[in-house]
């Protein structure tokens, strides 16, 4: 059985999955609940001068059948007295002495930071998280994204925590902002321990439509707000693996963003997270998905061969490269499985007008079954993408894996296109239909 | 005119008993277990006589994490794939699912568990570690559900095993009794020799424990005894021609059906009698041997049959005709059964009585008796201090019997239900022996 606890910059914790710094973490109660239940960790709802919420505070993105792909908050960081809070961290952590309470701080003045960091350690917390993340409200104050988005404020801040902190510091990281690397970078040069990210992204859900007020509807207005959930975890992914190849960058990732299920928390961990921390899914599911979290993990752990977590961070990290260093000569075409198709032609209609024309249809009576158009495949795996059933298109490599050229090493050998009509371009030579064939088909004659 | 031809062919007979809840591909238990709502408290699991952590391995299946949702099915149920086709999940788990309550299909539980289960077996993956050998020896009297999951629960616990079983294959009524639309022999005892495998018990087939002498070995033998042994032959209904030839108990002849197949003998006309789930499943099997006309008789009003409503809508389904407040007086025939006299009945207080002048004959070559089967009295009176209510095993809440060497589990103790309540018992009286050979 793989090992699932982790030392994460010095907070050691029962297993990697944590709860993030949010309603879930808002008490004592649901904290004890969430650690009873099997979770390794929990960044406390963010503690500061308490604030006054408004009230209707969420709204989601429903996508089909799927509730809550993405949800979206306007909510603030704690609303409760500080001394609760502290007084709460103090009895969890002695009931759990081996689980992970981390303490979110937002607050202001150099004099806040002083004291809120003693506070919180003083209450037990192994270690601190400073909120420079949340992307609505709290930024209209200066505080939260404001200071993720000024690498030198939050460089200096860091310092100010650093004067005082005896536990580990982690900075959490907001997106909003053109290249995480940079505050990450701050947070290293400012003396942090660890990032952890990422923060919600700012959003705006959608608009009623009867009334014209967005969601969600705070007395007839609404504001933007931030947005997580399973939507965001590309973004979240794409944001660590950044940060996780900065080079010479020392400082460990807690990843945050779309973590739903045990395959999720795996990607985050193979580009480099060494812990994950989880919302969203909570709040749609409760604290029981931690069994499936858990069991999931230490199955695949198992199955790899990874006996710890250490071994397993990052291991995706060698095979995401820039673009320029991917290979040119590398070949698939599309194969549809005759067996398996059900007839939709959803590949059919993707390819035909949304990529490369390179899938065809028989047009004899009842066969409803798309081929592939091999020589204008350009293997761009639309067709699988937009399949219905399991393995029915799979992509088929068609090099015979000898040649190897990068776009990096053409452009040294001056092999690349450089005028509007290069002979060296990449689509010359492949077949397009003329514009007028467009109209000969007639595909859309019966809906006129 | 019936809907089926006589089966002639296995192929024939495959295609008359085609599978009700055929296994599912990964696609459909992609899309089926990205609808579980992952209720909190599921209602499903509550209605589990196993309490299957049900929304979890639908999780696990949907998150491509098959063998983890397999052994979320076995740490509750070692049938867990026969159940998954035979339990009657209308009434089950797909019954208790919140979706009923908008109109909107159940999750298909039982289809979702069979695939994930099947994944595992056909893999042979074994999903236990068994604890250390811990020296104590069990006998476990019948390889019904309720035994052999007894045997798998003690095993995993580190004790030595040996069942004794007086037919010649596993399972009890899972192979012998269930509709063979609900699940092929094959996939049963695959199963079974899964578990086996991964379990090690032994198992001496057409090995009856008969008389005290075998009993006396047992208890020499073992640290404990395990009594699974279920119900016996189908109870006569004591009228008139029930010894005719063509007059067949509903038990044994599904388990010809079961066994035989083409071979078994069907009438053209047949009158099953009873009102439970075996009756209606004799009924189904008879009009899809090829009889022309099938007659299920019942004493008592529609409403009051024992069987679940699906059971008699799937008879319906194939053409059998439901006749009610119909009690059987004799079966006529003066060798072979050539019909049945029946009066008309009404219900006063509760108490089905006839009512006067309203004979009357049905014809037919075949009669089958579904009219519940036998306790085992004669076998269990010689076993010391054992006592019985109504025919039934006396046990408390570890399955321990009045004789404490002795658990028991399954029909012989509930009287006759699912593969499941017993494959829930020998779980669960495993346990009870483990705790008792510890003391």
């Amino acid at each position: 059985m793989a090992d699932l606890s982790i030392n994460f910059a010095g907070i050691k914790a029962p297993n990697p999955f944590w709860l993030a710094s949010a309603p879930p973490t808002n008490s004592g109660y649901q904290v004890m609940k969430a650690f009873d239940a099997g979770w390794g960790g929990a960044v406390w709802k963010t503690l500061g001068v308490p604030v006054v919420n408004v009230s209707s505070r969420y709204a989601a993105t429903n996508y089909g059948g799927k509730r809550m792909a993405g949800l979206n908050n306007i909510e603030l960081i704690t609303d409760r007295p500080l001394a609760d809070n502290l007084r709460e961290i103090e009895e969890v952590k002695k009931r759990f002495p081996d689980h992970a309470v981390i303490a979110s701080l937002m607050v202001e003045t150099r004099e806040q930071w002083h004291q809120i960091v003693r506070d919180a350690e003083n209450a037990g917390a192994d270690g601190l998280e400073l909120n420079f993340g949340c992307p609505h409200g709290m930024c209209e104050r200066g505080m939260g994204s404001a200071v993720g988005q000024e690498p030198n404020v939050l460089k200096t801040i860091v310092g100010w925590v650093m004067e005082v902190a005896k536990t580990p510091v982690i900075v959490k990281l907001t997106p909003n902002i053109t290249d995480i690397t940079v505050p990450a970078i701050a947070a290293q040069e400012g003396g942090a321990d660890a990032i952890s990210m990422i923060n919600t992204i700012q959003s705006l859900i959608g608009v009623d439509l009867d009334n014209l007020v967005p969601y969600p509807y705070v007395d007839g207005k609404s504001t933007n707000g931030g947005y997580c959930g399973p939507a965001v975890k590309p973004i979240a992914l794409n944001m660590v693996k950044n940060c996780a190849q900065i080079p010479d960058y020392k400082l460990p990732i807690s990843g945050i963003g779309g973590i739903e299920n045990w395959k999720d928390a795996a990607e985050h961990i193979l580009l480099g997270a060494q812990s994950v921390q989880v919302c969203t899914a909570v709040m749609h599911y409760g604290f029981g998905i931690i069994r499936d979290l858990k069991s999931g993990l230490s199955r695949y752990m198992d199955e790899k061969g990874f006996a710890t977590i250490d071994d397993m961070v990052g291991k995706a990290l060698p095979n995401t490269k820039t673009w320029e260093n991917l290979n040119l000569k590398y070949k698939v075409v599309a194969a549809i499985d005759e067996d398996k198709c059900i007839g939709c032609q959803l590949c059919y209609t993707a390819c035909e007008d949304g990529a490369h024309q390179a899938i065809g249809l028989s047009g004899e009576g009842e066969d409803r079954i798309p081929h592939i158009i091999e020589d204008n495949c350009v293997g761009c795996n639309l067709c699988s993408l937009v399949c219905p059933v399991e393995e029915c298109i799979t992509m088929e490599r068609r090099d015979d894996g000898k040649e190897h050229t990068t776009w990096k090493e053409r452009s040294a050998n001056n092999n690349i296109p450089t005028t509007f009509n290069d002979e060296l371009a990449g689509g010359r030579g492949h077949w397009i239909p003329k514009p007028e064939e467009a109209l000969k088909k007639g595909h859309y004659d019966k809906f006129k | 005119m019936s809907e089926y031809g006589k089966p002639t062919t296995e192929k024939e007979f495959d295609a008359n008993f085609e599978q009700i809840k055929p296994l599912m591909n990964s696609t459909e238990a992609y899309y089926e277990s990205s609808r579980c709502l992952y209720c909190f408290d599921a209602p499903c699991v509550t209605a589990c006589p196993t309490g299957i952590d049900i929304p979890q391995f639908i999780r696990q299946i949907n998150t491509q994490n098959i063998s983890g949702a397999a052994k979320t099915i076995y740490d509750s149920n070692y049938f867990g794939n026969a159940c998954g086709k035979v339990c009657p999940t209308e009434v089950l788990c797909e019954g208790a699912c919140v979706y009923n309550h908008q109109d909107v299909k159940p999750i298909e539980i039982g289809r979702l568990q069979n695939f994930a289960t099947d994944a595992v077996i056909e893999r042979k993956e074994h999903l236990y570690q068994l604890a250390p050998d811990t020296g104590k020896k069990i006998a476990v009297i019948g390889a019904g559900p309720a035994g052999i999951a007894c045997a798998c629960e003690l095993r995993l616990l580190g004790h030595a095993v040996e069942i004794f079983e007086a037919k010649a294959k596993p399972s009890g009524l899972t192979v012998y009794g269930v509709a063979p639309y609900k699940i092929l022999n094959e996939e049963v005892l695959k199963e079974m020799n899964y578990l086996q495998e991964q379990f090690g018990y032994t198992v001496h087939y057409n090995k009856p424990i008969t008389g005290k002498e075998d009993l006396s070995k047992l208890e020499q033998d073992f640290d404990a005894v395990f009594i699974g042994i279920g119900l016996g032959e189908t109870r006569s209904i004591r009228i008139d021609g029930e010894n005719l030839k063509n007059c067949v108990g509903a038990t044994e002849f599904i388990e010809e059906l079961k066994m035989e197949h083409l071979k078994t003998p069907v009438g053209k006309r047949v009158i099953v009698i009873g009102g439970g789930n075996t009756a209606m499943d004799a009924a189904s099997e008879a009009a899809r041997m090829g009889a022309e006309h099938v007659i299920l008789a019942y004493r008592r009003a529609k409403r009051e049959m024992g069987a679940y409503e699906f059971e008699y809508d799937l008879a319906k389904a194939v053409g059998v005709k439901g006749v009610f407040n119909a009690q059987p007086l004799e079966i006529l025939g003066d060798h072979e059964v050539v019909g049945v006299k029946f009066i008309r009945t009404k219900v006063e207080n509760g108490k089905v009585v006839s009512i006067p002048d309203t004979e009357f004959t049905e014809a037919c070559d075949m009669v089958v008796r579904a009219t519940g089967q036998a306790k085992q009295e004669t076998f269990l009176a010689q076993i010391d201090g054992l006592e019985l209510d109504w025919g039934k095993i006396k046990v408390n809440a570890h399955f321990q019997t009045t004789n404490p060497k002795y658990f028991a589990g399954g029909d012989a103790v509930n009287g006759g239900a699912e593969v499941v309540n017993a494959a829930a018992h020998g779980k669960v009286a495993a346990k009870g022996i483990h705790a008792y050979l510890k003391n």
